[in-house]
């Protein structure tokens, strides 16, 4: 909305006061606040399974085999095998494996890039300020899915593809947020002061304009990892996700919905839940974030 | 007033210059070139430049660009090679139906989080709006495709309720003859775009009783229906309009999810099939329609937020 009018809003200036910003208390109040407590534990529940699972938990998730396709759960198959014989359990574990790299790896550099670009735009101001913004707008323009849809039939997706394709494409969303938060901090009281007395750009921008961001760019990266595991989802559901042999959720969830008359409920359900389990986990943590950081943004 | 207005369209058709350039340079990144996609690997090097040659690839880039934005000035998104048809006659036989199933699906939306959002800040802080939150949190944490599966799930195969897939004639009125197919990609449409909408109705309409007003109002022995009517509900219409236009990019995306899952025949499925087949003109024709709404969209929010609101600076 930052080419929109804007609607001045008073507000408090959270890391003025000189008793240091509440991020320094943020862990322990993250915990405490009850969707916080519980995202992270969920979180920390599907980390350990996609990464330490597969170390305690060994299955075949390469070689097809034709006499072990679609069994219902039982001994040696936990949660059934899918129509290529597969353990599911096993391929649930590899499938949250990439979701979560792609969802950390994504939010990370495209936040890292964002941020960036919107304080550099912000603080330049002018016609810098304007050229940079439409970059902005344009890529905002065209919904990621579309453009990573042409990209993948394009080139052959790999993790580290999926990551800088969908980066290139998110980080249009901090930013605007960054650009926003660094107009307005630029002419608060604290800022001026600063200027005032002497100091120079760089101190401003490490002292104040940094930590004053920060609270803003951590709630909207929380919630770019959530987005990403769900569009990275969506590519693979739509075919266009990483080839075989690498697992996916949205691809496991692509095949077993072609059972779903079947009644092989065991190659729909799982996956479904954990994926969801696992964006709702990420959610509350981004909820709690916001709360605790005291951060008035919505989603962008 | 006019001038913010004028000022916000040079920044719309900047910003749709913008788009189809990113357009134009994912048409240049296909590895290889674009006449090595189309005729495939095993193409003559004769074939392959007679292609260029037909298809004026053998020009320098920029008069390349220039071309391509003079064909979208004519309304000519390109042609698609595989059908041997144009994107313009492809799209305008399918965008009928993605009117219908968008268009339905934003109203129901509206109709539900609108009162739903109210009701919440009414109630804000009891049980109601605790109840509400959650299960709107919960759907907003449900990827489309999966929140569709399980609509089909339960309404199409544990309870044969409805079809589980949509409307599978092409034109209109093939569409709206089958109005029991269309009940499930609407409803799930529906309860993404609620997902998205209620939770900013709710803080919009509680800033909204915030307000002064609202307590003058309240002191006046105003109450009930009438304060929310009067005051409430139509101060946050600002807030919605633009919802509505920003969160057009969503409701696409979302549109095309529902498409390929419910094989409805729209552009999100046409999208889809080009995509399946590498039929990148009929894409990148898409792509730059779906950037252009988008665009327009922002602006017709923005302005409607200037026109709503006049307590808005244009700054």
């Amino acid at each position: 909305m930052a080419s929109g009018p804007l609607v001045l809003e008073a507000g408090v200036e959270p890391g003025a006061d000189p008793g240091g910003p509440p991020r320094r208390r943020a862990l322990p109040q993250l915990v405490r606040h009850p969707l916080g407590a519980v995202g992270l534990g969920l979180l920390a529940a599907v980390v350990c399974f996609c990464f330490l699972g597969p170390v305690l938990y060994h299955s075949n998730q390469l070689r097809v085999d034709l006499f072990a396709t679609n069994l219902p759960p039982g001994t040696g198959h936990p949660l059934g095998t899918d129509e290529n014989g597969f353990d599911i359990l096993g391929r649930l574990m590899a499938g949250g494996r990439s979701a979560l790299e792609v969802g950390f790896g994504v939010a990370a550099a495209a936040t890292a890039f964002g941020a960036a670009w919107g304080a550099v735009s912000g603080l330049l101001g002018g016609v810098a300020d304007a050229v940079m913004m439409r970059v902005v707008d344009a890529l905002i323009a065209v919904p990621a899915v579309f453009l990573l849809v042409f990209l993948a039939t394009a080139f052959r997706p790999t993790t580290g593809v999926l990551i800088v394709a969908l980066s290139a494409l998110s980080w249009a969303g901090p930013a605007r947020l960054v650009r926003a938060e660094t107009l307005s901090l630029r002419s608060r009281q604290f800022v001026e002061a600063a200027v005032t007395s002497g100091a120079r750009k760089g101190w401003i921008v490490r002292r104040h304009l940094l930590p004053n961001t920060l609270d803003t760019i951590l709630v909207n990266a929380t919630f770019q990892v959530a987005d990403a595991i769900v569009v990275v989802a969506a590519l693979s559901f739509l075919g266009f996700g990483l080839p075989p042999p690498a697992v996916s959720w949205g691809g496991m969830l692509s095949q077993g919905s072609s059972y779903l008359l079947d009644g092989y409920w065991w190659e729909v359900y799982p996956v479904l839940g954990l994926l969801v389990l696992t964006v709702l986990a990420v959610n509350f943590v981004g909820e709690a974030l916001r709360d605790t950081l005291d951060v008035r943004q919505r989603r962008a | 007033m006019t001038g913010y207005v004028v000022r916000r369209l040079c920044q719309s058709l900047v910003v749709l210059v913008g788009v189809t350039l990113v357009v134009f340079v994912l048409e240049h990144l296909i590895p290889g070139s674009l006449a090595r996609a189309i005729l495939g690997p095993r193409a003559s090097p004769a074939s392959i430049k007679a292609f260029e040659t037909a298809n004026g690839l053998d020009h320098p880039v920029v008069v390349q660009y220039a071309v391509f934005l003079g064909h979208l000035l004519e309304g000519n998104l390109g042609r698609s090679y595989r059908l041997n048809q144009s994107v313009d006659s492809l799209v305008a036989h399918q965008l009928p139906n993605d009117v219908l199933l968008v268009g339905t699906a934003l109203v129901l939306a509206l109709a539900i989080a609108l009162p739903l959002g109210v009701a919440q800040a009414l109630r804000r802080g009891k049980a109601f709006d605790h109840g509400a939150t959650g299960v709107v949190f919960a759907l907003y944490s449900t990827p489309s495709y999966c929140l569709g599966l399980l609509l089909v799930a339960g309404l199409a195969v544990a309870v044969r309720a409805f079809p589980p897939e949509a409307p599978q004639s092409a034109g209109l009125s093939g569409v709206l003859h089958d109005p029991r197919a269309l009940v499930l990609p609407v409803l799930t449409l529906t309860l993404v775009n609620v997902a998205l909408f209620s939770r900013y109705m709710r803080s919009a309409a509680v800033a909204t009783l915030a307000e002064d007003f609202v307590t003058v109002a309240r002191a006046k022995g105003s109450g009930g229906l009438g304060l929310v009517w009067r005051h409430v509900l139509r101060n946050s219409l600002a807030a919605v309009a633009t919802l509505v236009g920003l969160s057009l990019p969503a409701v696409l995306t979302s549109g095309l999810v529902v498409e390929y899952l419910f094989n409805y025949p729209g552009v999100g499925l046409t999208y889809f099939t080009a995509a399946s087949s590498s039929d990148y003109p009929v894409m990148l024709g898409i792509t730059v329609l779906v950037g252009a709404a988008t665009v327009l969209g922002s602006l017709l929010a923005d302005v409607s937020y200037a026109v709503l609101d006049p307590r808005v600076r244009y700054g």
